[in-house]
């Protein structure tokens, strides 16, 4: 309990620093709410991407190092079922851009979904016993899919073009203008976050993960089937990171480098979350993608651009120094 | 139809390398305790790990109501109608007592139908219902374990070391609990504490360095001296 008391008291000291740094480096409400926001659109994308890493740490004892590549996939799959010309056009068929994003964003989940589980039962299973070869074989396969897209979209990176209704919209607030895409990913990885945290506390295979996390064994001696579990939290974890990288394309395009550079941030914050908490996992996220946008504030007119990219690090040494479990994690 | 429900024979297992049994030999009575007993070390969580199917043999043979089971997956060993309360209660921390018994329902409403029986068996759980296992003390933690694996309808139940730091009016709660709940189901358990064992069951097996040397009526045992100074060290 008062380890729990703790962890809160450590994010709300972070969050007030985070907030009043950016009130301090902002030179109007409006620009404050634009640091505000970016952030939260960071940390919804990083959230994306680790929650699948968490929970599939926690669970199976894997750090599937392939997350990232599917956050690349699932922009590429996007970007192609949006544009015309692409490997699968579907212009013609759905010649409205909203619905087609619709689709592009299902398909991406698919086809993440379906990599997911071609590598946890076909590669990942027999390796539940070795660790290092897990971490070979996760990094291995995400080098492979990097090498299929390069195959299959070239080296190119892409930029969207094709606008549709949230895309192109803005609002205005304290004199500034905000994009509406922005507010509609950091609404729907808030959504998400919802959604999953139910699925884990108000069903029964949530229990049952939240169980695995804790004693595989005697989940299995149970009589249930961990097998089966560690397939669906691995594929639901690759769709997750997939639907990530398809929001994410309209805003960041689709490159092969779009994988990794989230993949770090995105370990940082499972670190720093403490490793297989999802409560964690969530909360780093958010604060990580602020951490990021303020430092990016701060930097500019100095010449220390870097800053933004080495903030996740900074902040995980200093929880780290603070909780050596991360914020929310177990000792074990 | 065998009158035991479970039968081990001759059953070899290793872990990492290390022979631990060496063809360990257990029948257990259908309707009747049996206990497992022996020196620390002898085996006994091994042999109930084994029939488990978390630590497989690799020889010899275990059956189930006729079946065998060895080499199937303990998931599987479960769901044929074994229940299992391994040493140090495995109860999932992070979860709340009423989660704790629902992950072990087989079948939905496996809960509702025998949770007058267990809140009957171990009154404390039902105040406790929504607190996290982690809370609990060690006693309550026993008993939720044993609660646990009666959820669904199991035919033998493995109990491994229920008194285990346990208070005397614990163990006494725990005793009583168990003979209650041997007239539904067979049990095989595992006790180093041997006047709770003799007041338990009905039958006994001694493992001794991964063998199972002597077996038989418990009440045989109390009369033989000899015997338990040599395997138990016991006076």
């Amino acid at each position: 309990m008062r380890s729990s008391r703790n962890s809160w008291l450590t994010v709300v000291v972070l969050f007030a620093a985070l907030i009043v740094l950016a009130l301090l480096s902002a030179n109007s409400l409006g620009s404050f709410g634009i640091t505000i926001l970016s952030g939260l659109f960071q940390g919804m994308l990083l959230f994306l991407v680790a929650s699948g890493l968490s929970i599939v740490f926690g669970l199976m004892d894997v750090l599937n190092l392939a997350q990232g590549a599917y956050f690349m996939i699932g922009a590429y799959v996007a970007y192609d079922i949006q544009h015309a010309g692409g490997l699968i056009d579907v212009t013609a068929a759905i010649p409205d851009p909203n619905i087609r994003f619709v689709f592009a964003v299902i398909g991406a989940i698919l086809v993440g979904a379906g990599l997911g589980m071609l590598l946890e039962r076909g590669l990942l299973r027999p390796l539940y016993s070795r660790p290092i070869f897990q971490l070979v074989l996760t990094f291995g396969f995400s080098l492979v899919l990097i090498e299929i897209v390069k195959a299959v979209w070239s080296t190119t990176p892409y930029s969207w073009t094709e606008m549709f209704g949230i895309r192109e919209g803005f609002f205005e607030l304290f004199g500034q203008r905000f994009s509406t895409y922005r507010l509609f990913v950091v609404g729907a990885g808030f959504a998400l976050i919802i959604v999953i945290g139910l699925l884990l506390q108000r069903t029964r295979t949530g229990i049952i993960i939240r169980a695995g996390v804790e004693d595989r064994e005697m989940v299995q001696a149970l009589g249930i089937n961990i097998k089966m579990i560690f397939t669906l939290v691995f594929t639901l974890g690759c769709a997750v990171a997939a639907l990530g990288g398809a929001i994410a394309a309209p805003f960041l395009g689709a490159s092969i480098t779009l994988g990794n550079a989230f993949l770090l941030q995105a370990v940082a914050v499972v670190v720093l979350g403490g490793m297989g908490s999802y409560g964690g996992t969530a909360v780093a996220s958010i604060l990580v993608g602020l951490a990021i946008s303020v430092a990016q504030d701060v930097a500019i007119g100095t010449n220390f651009a870097a800053l933004s990219s080495i903030t996740p690090m900074l902040l995980l040494v200093l929880v780290l120094l603070l909780r050596p479990s991360g914020l929310f994690g177990s000792s074990r | 139809m065998s009158e035991n429900v479970l039968e081990v024979s001759n059953i070899h297992t290793f872990i990492g390398g290390f022979h631990i049994l060496e063809g360990v030999s257990v029948r257990v009575p259908i309707g009747a305790i049996t206990v497992l007993l022996g020196r620390n070390g002898a085996g006994k969580t091994t042999t109930l790990r084994s029939i488990m199917g978390i630590t497989p043999p690799i020889q010899g043979s275990i059956t189930f109501c006729g079946i065998p089971i060895s080499g199937k997956s303990s998931n599987t060993i479960a769901q044929m109608g074994i229940g299992f309360v391994p040493e140090h209660r495995a109860i999932f921390k992070e979860l709340t007592v009423l989660e704790n018994l629902q992950i072990a329902e087989r079948k939905r409403g496996d809960l509702a139908r025998k949770s007058d029986f267990i809140f009957e068996l171990f009154p404390d759980l039902k105040r406790l219902i929504s607190l996290p296992g982690g809370s609990l003390s060690g006693g309550q933690q026993q008993m939720l374990a044993v609660a646990r694996a009666l959820v669904p309808d199991n035919r033998l139940l493995l109990i491994d070391e229920p008194s285990e730091g346990l208070a005397p009016v614990i163990i006494e709660h725990m005793i009583r609990a168990i003979e209650r709940l041997s007239a539904d189901v067979s049990v095989l358990l595992v006790e180093q504490n041997f006047r709770v064992a003799s007041k338990l069951a009905q039958n006994y097996v001694i493992i001794e360095e991964g063998q199972s040397p002597a077996q038989g009526r418990i009440s045989d045992l109390i009369k033989d001296e000899v015997l338990i100074q040599r395997y138990l060290g016991v006076a």
